[in-house]
Protein backbone atom coordinates (compact mmCIF):
# COMPACT_ATOMS: atom_id res chain seq x y z
CA UNK A 1 0.00 0.00 0.00
CA UNK A 2 2.90 2.30 -0.76
CA UNK A 3 0.96 4.59 -3.11
CA UNK A 4 -1.77 4.78 -0.44
CA UNK A 5 0.72 5.76 2.26
CA UNK A 6 2.44 8.43 0.17
CA UNK A 7 -0.83 9.95 -1.02
CA UNK A 8 -2.22 10.21 2.52
CA UNK A 9 0.99 11.88 3.70
CA UNK A 10 0.71 14.33 0.79
CA UNK A 11 -2.96 14.99 1.55
CA UNK A 12 -2.15 15.78 5.19
CA UNK A 13 0.72 18.04 4.13
CA UNK A 14 -1.52 19.86 1.61
CA UNK A 15 -4.32 20.40 4.12
CA UNK A 16 -1.91 21.67 6.79
CA UNK A 17 -0.22 23.96 4.26
CA UNK A 18 -3.61 25.37 3.26
CA UNK A 19 -4.89 25.81 6.81
CA UNK A 20 -1.73 27.16 8.43
CA UNK A 21 0.69 28.10 5.64
CA UNK A 22 -1.47 30.56 3.73
CA UNK A 23 -3.68 33.39 4.89
CA UNK A 24 -7.37 32.82 4.04
CA UNK A 25 -7.37 29.04 3.78
CA UNK A 26 -9.05 27.85 0.58
CA UNK A 27 -10.62 24.88 2.38
CA UNK A 28 -12.80 27.26 4.40
CA UNK A 29 -14.04 29.26 1.39
CA UNK A 30 -16.88 28.73 -1.10
CA UNK A 31 -14.66 29.66 -4.06
CA UNK A 32 -12.59 26.53 -3.53
CA UNK A 33 -15.48 24.10 -3.10
CA UNK A 34 -17.42 25.61 -6.03
CA UNK A 35 -14.35 25.31 -8.25
CA UNK A 36 -13.71 21.78 -7.05
CA UNK A 37 -17.34 20.82 -7.75
CA UNK A 38 -16.77 21.86 -11.37
CA UNK A 39 -13.41 20.11 -11.59
CA UNK A 40 -14.46 16.83 -9.91
CA UNK A 41 -16.49 15.40 -12.83
CA UNK A 42 -13.58 16.14 -15.17
CA UNK A 43 -11.18 14.58 -12.70
CA UNK A 44 -13.30 11.41 -12.57
CA UNK A 45 -13.66 11.38 -16.35
CA UNK A 46 -9.95 11.80 -17.10
CA UNK A 47 -8.94 9.29 -14.38
CA UNK A 48 -11.49 6.87 -15.82
CA UNK A 49 -10.01 7.30 -19.31
CA UNK A 50 -6.46 6.60 -18.14
CA UNK A 51 -7.33 3.59 -15.99
CA UNK A 52 -10.25 1.88 -17.78
CA UNK A 53 -8.19 1.72 -20.98
CA UNK A 54 -5.14 0.57 -19.00
CA UNK A 55 -3.10 3.50 -20.25
CA UNK A 56 -1.76 3.66 -16.68
CA UNK A 57 -1.55 0.49 -14.61
CA UNK A 58 -0.72 -0.04 -10.96
CA UNK A 59 1.12 -2.68 -9.03
CA UNK A 60 -1.74 -4.16 -6.96
CA UNK A 61 0.56 -4.31 -3.94
CA UNK A 62 0.90 -0.50 -3.71
CA UNK A 63 -2.80 0.47 -3.75
CA UNK A 64 -5.70 -0.15 -1.38
CA UNK A 65 -7.80 -1.69 -4.14
CA UNK A 66 -10.65 0.75 -3.59
CA UNK A 67 -11.67 2.18 -6.96
CA UNK A 68 -14.03 4.91 -8.16
CA UNK A 69 -15.03 4.83 -11.82
CA UNK A 70 -12.19 2.39 -12.50
CA UNK A 71 -9.48 4.65 -11.00
CA UNK A 72 -7.81 3.87 -7.67
CA UNK A 73 -9.15 6.11 -4.88
CA UNK A 74 -5.53 7.20 -4.45
CA UNK A 75 -5.69 8.99 -7.83
CA UNK A 76 -8.63 11.08 -6.66
CA UNK A 77 -6.78 12.04 -3.46
CA UNK A 78 -3.59 12.86 -5.35
CA UNK A 79 -5.58 15.08 -7.72
CA UNK A 80 -7.27 16.84 -4.83
CA UNK A 81 -3.89 17.64 -3.24
CA UNK A 82 -2.52 18.89 -6.57
CA UNK A 83 -5.56 21.12 -7.12
CA UNK A 84 -5.50 22.54 -3.58
CA UNK A 85 -1.77 23.26 -3.64
CA UNK A 86 -1.72 24.90 -7.07
CA UNK A 87 -4.66 27.13 -6.18
CA UNK A 88 -3.02 27.99 -2.85
CA UNK A 89 0.20 29.00 -4.57
CA UNK A 90 -1.71 31.04 -7.17
CA UNK A 91 -3.44 33.03 -4.44
CA UNK A 92 -0.20 33.38 -2.50
CA UNK A 93 1.60 34.99 -5.45
CA UNK A 94 -1.43 37.16 -6.13
CA UNK A 95 -1.37 38.54 -2.61
CA UNK A 96 2.37 39.15 -3.04
CA UNK A 97 1.42 41.42 -5.94
CA UNK A 98 2.60 39.12 -8.77
CA UNK A 99 0.34 39.72 -11.79
CA UNK A 100 -2.71 40.41 -9.68
CA UNK A 101 -4.91 41.11 -12.73
CA UNK B 1 -3.51 6.75 -33.35
CA UNK B 2 -3.56 4.43 -30.34
CA UNK B 3 -0.23 5.91 -29.28
CA UNK B 4 -2.03 9.22 -28.74
CA UNK B 5 -4.45 7.79 -26.14
CA UNK B 6 -2.91 9.53 -23.15
CA UNK B 7 -2.22 12.70 -25.13
CA UNK B 8 -5.89 12.81 -26.21
CA UNK B 9 -6.94 13.20 -22.57
CA UNK B 10 -4.62 16.19 -22.18
CA UNK B 11 -5.93 17.78 -25.38
CA UNK B 12 -9.48 17.21 -24.12
CA UNK B 13 -8.59 19.00 -20.86
CA UNK B 14 -7.20 21.94 -22.83
CA UNK B 15 -10.28 22.15 -25.05
CA UNK B 16 -12.59 21.87 -22.04
CA UNK B 17 -10.89 24.67 -20.10
CA UNK B 18 -8.91 27.04 -22.32
CA UNK B 19 -12.05 28.61 -23.81
CA UNK B 20 -12.51 30.28 -20.40
CA UNK B 21 -9.50 32.44 -21.25
CA UNK B 22 -11.56 34.09 -23.99
CA UNK B 23 -15.19 33.69 -22.91
CA UNK B 24 -14.67 34.51 -19.22
CA UNK B 25 -11.55 36.62 -19.66
CA UNK B 26 -9.90 34.69 -16.83
CA UNK B 27 -6.51 36.02 -17.96
CA UNK B 28 -4.60 33.01 -16.72
CA UNK B 29 -2.48 32.46 -19.85
CA UNK B 30 -1.53 36.11 -19.98
CA UNK B 31 -0.25 35.84 -16.40
CA UNK B 32 2.25 33.12 -17.27
CA UNK B 33 4.83 34.30 -14.74
CA UNK B 34 2.34 33.81 -11.90
CA UNK B 35 1.20 30.49 -13.42
CA UNK B 36 4.75 29.15 -13.54
CA UNK B 37 5.63 30.41 -10.05
CA UNK B 38 2.50 28.65 -8.77
CA UNK B 39 2.75 25.33 -10.55
CA UNK B 40 6.50 24.72 -10.83
CA UNK B 41 7.23 24.07 -7.14
CA UNK B 42 4.18 21.82 -6.83
CA UNK B 43 4.54 20.01 -10.16
CA UNK B 44 8.26 19.48 -9.65
CA UNK B 45 7.52 17.80 -6.34
CA UNK B 46 4.92 15.54 -7.93
CA UNK B 47 7.26 14.72 -10.83
CA UNK B 48 9.97 13.63 -8.39
CA UNK B 49 7.41 11.30 -6.84
CA UNK B 50 6.41 10.15 -10.35
CA UNK B 51 10.05 9.36 -11.19
CA UNK B 52 10.41 7.41 -7.95
CA UNK B 53 7.13 5.50 -8.47
CA UNK B 54 8.03 4.64 -12.07
CA UNK B 55 11.50 3.45 -11.01
CA UNK B 56 9.94 1.32 -8.26
CA UNK B 57 7.26 -0.04 -10.59
CA UNK B 58 4.39 1.35 -8.52
CA UNK B 59 2.76 2.35 -11.77
CA UNK B 60 3.58 1.86 -15.41
CA UNK B 61 2.28 2.88 -18.82
CA UNK B 62 0.99 0.86 -21.74
CA UNK B 63 3.68 1.58 -24.31
CA UNK B 64 1.13 1.07 -27.09
CA UNK B 65 -0.92 4.02 -25.76
CA UNK B 66 1.77 6.62 -25.15
CA UNK B 67 3.97 8.43 -27.66
CA UNK B 68 7.04 6.70 -26.29
CA UNK B 69 8.83 10.02 -25.90
CA UNK B 70 10.34 10.07 -22.44
CA UNK B 71 11.72 12.92 -20.40
CA UNK B 72 14.33 12.55 -17.66
CA UNK B 73 14.07 9.47 -15.39
CA UNK B 74 11.88 7.61 -17.93
CA UNK B 75 8.94 9.92 -17.24
CA UNK B 76 6.67 9.86 -20.32
CA UNK B 77 6.29 13.28 -21.94
CA UNK B 78 2.55 12.95 -21.28
CA UNK B 79 3.17 12.94 -17.52
CA UNK B 80 5.26 16.11 -17.77
CA UNK B 81 2.54 17.77 -19.86
CA UNK B 82 -0.07 16.57 -17.34
CA UNK B 83 1.63 18.62 -14.61
CA UNK B 84 1.55 21.72 -16.84
CA UNK B 85 -1.90 21.43 -18.41
CA UNK B 86 -3.94 20.21 -15.43
CA UNK B 87 -2.80 23.04 -13.10
CA UNK B 88 -3.57 25.63 -15.80
CA UNK B 89 -7.07 24.15 -16.28
CA UNK B 90 -7.54 24.23 -12.50
CA UNK B 91 -6.50 27.89 -12.27
CA UNK B 92 -8.81 28.79 -15.15
CA UNK B 93 -11.70 27.18 -13.29
CA UNK B 94 -10.83 29.07 -10.10
CA UNK B 95 -10.61 32.38 -11.96
CA UNK B 96 -13.80 31.57 -13.87
CA UNK B 97 -15.68 31.15 -10.59
CA UNK B 98 -14.05 34.36 -9.33
CA UNK B 99 -15.46 36.17 -12.40
CA UNK B 100 -18.99 35.09 -11.50
CA UNK B 101 -18.59 35.52 -7.74
CA UNK B 102 -16.10 38.34 -7.18
CA UNK B 103 -17.19 38.55 -3.54
CA UNK B 104 -15.67 35.08 -3.00
CA UNK B 105 -12.21 36.25 -3.98
CA UNK B 106 -9.40 36.52 -1.47
CA UNK B 107 -9.90 39.88 0.29
CA UNK B 108 -6.49 41.09 -0.90
CA UNK B 109 -7.28 40.14 -4.49
CA UNK B 110 -10.54 42.05 -4.78
CA UNK B 111 -10.33 45.21 -6.78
Amino acid sequence: MIYSDIVIAILIFSVLLDLFGFKNSLLTRPIFWSSYAIILPFQLLTNWWLTSRNIVMYDPDVISGLRIMSAPIEDLIFGFALILNVMGMWEYWGTKGVQKD
Amino acid sequence: MLKLSYLAMLIFTMVASFWLEIAFKVHVLRRMKRVLLSLLPISLGFLIWDAYAIAQGHWYFDQKQVTGINGPFNIPIEEILFFLIIPIAVLMTLEGVARIKPQWKHPELRK
